[in-house]
């Protein structure tokens, strides 16, 4: 079983642990906003174009 | 397999049921590496901060590995001028930026109670900084020219130059007399931590990996449209 007792080292422990949820957080959500928004923007332009349809990729 | 998916189509089609599945599998072992490392015992020495090294050292590793991709994709990119490899390259720079700076403080949360200092100027810390440096660089040389052929061009030069950086990084702690501790998993004759330790490392080292490898995908996707975006855009600028 996990063990949570960190005594007086749980002051560099806990947030190291939190800054790397939080590097890692950040970085998941960057990457599919980012890839999300220039896909939108791809179907978007491509619906704009006169007699073509947006391909899904 | 690289001659197969260096078709952007082809990509987009692979890496859409790839990357999830990647995704999937690094939260499957970053769980299964957090289950087990905060269930292993104290270190007789280090106390409680033995559990800094499972997600300490996966981040210094990693960072060099995507490095290794980056400059790999940027030589592609110079060699045989692939607009794939060069938004490879562009897509991985950020991911290692952002995985070697976590080694950098994950590092200097450890080293403050084992060495009494957050930060000292050793062979390994001062060659990983440059290797951070370097993914920096990288970043704001492709930021400072307009013109993204050339960006990938001047980039793609300054990540070659930068692989120097890794057998530095490895070997530093050979090379110098240095207070971070020498080789552990690479040792010769094998790893000289215990297997209660070293099972929640390779695991999260894994997890660390296929992350990566799933956010990258995710990134290289989101480059081919921005380029594809753009090329519209011009077209209908016509």
């Amino acid at each position: 079983m996990p063990n949570f007792e960190l005594g007086k080292y749980a002051v560099y422990i806990v947030p190291a642990y939190a800054i790397t949820a939080l590097v890692i957080g950040v970085m998941i959500a960057d990457t599919l906003l980012r890839a999300g928004r220039w896909k939108r923007e791809v179907e978007k332009r491509e619906a704009a174009r006169p007699g073509k349809k947006s391909k899904k990729a | 397999m690289i001659t197969v998916l260096a078709n952007p189509q082809r990509f987009l089609a692979f890496s859409r049921v790839a990357a999830p599945i990647l995704g999937a599998l690094a939260a499957i072992l970053a769980a299964a590496a957090l289950w087990t490392g905060w269930s292993a015992p104290d270190d007789y020495q280090q106390g409680a901060t033995v559990r800094l090294m499972f997600i300490h050292v996966p981040a210094a590793i990693t960072g060099m590995l995507i490095y290794g991709c980056l400059a790999g994709s940027a030589f592609f990119g110079l060699v045989f001028r692939h607009l794939l490899a060069d938004a490879a390259a562009r897509a991985a720079a950020p991911l290692g930026a952002a995985v070697t700076l976590l080694g950098l403080i994950t590092g200097s949360f450890w080293g403050r109670p084992m060495w009494g200092a957050w930060w000292v100027w050793d062979a390994r810390l001062t060659s990983y900084l440059i290797l951070f440096l370097f993914f920096v660089g990288y970043m704001a040389l492709q930021a400072s020219i307009d013109d993204e052929t050339k960006a990938d061009r001047a980039s793609g030069i300054l990540a070659m130059v930068g692989v120097i950086m890794l057998p530095i990084v490895h070997y530093s702690v050979l090379w110098w007399n240095s207070l971070h501790q020498g080789e552990t998993i690479f040792a010769p004759g094998g790893p000289k931590a215990s297997a209660v330790y070293l099972t929640p490392l390779f695991l999260m080292w894994a997890a660390y990996s296929l992350g990566f490898g799933a956010l990258w995908m995710v990134r290289i996707r989101g480059e081919i449209w921005r380029r594809r975006a753009q090329a519209l855009a011009v077209q209908g600028a016509r």
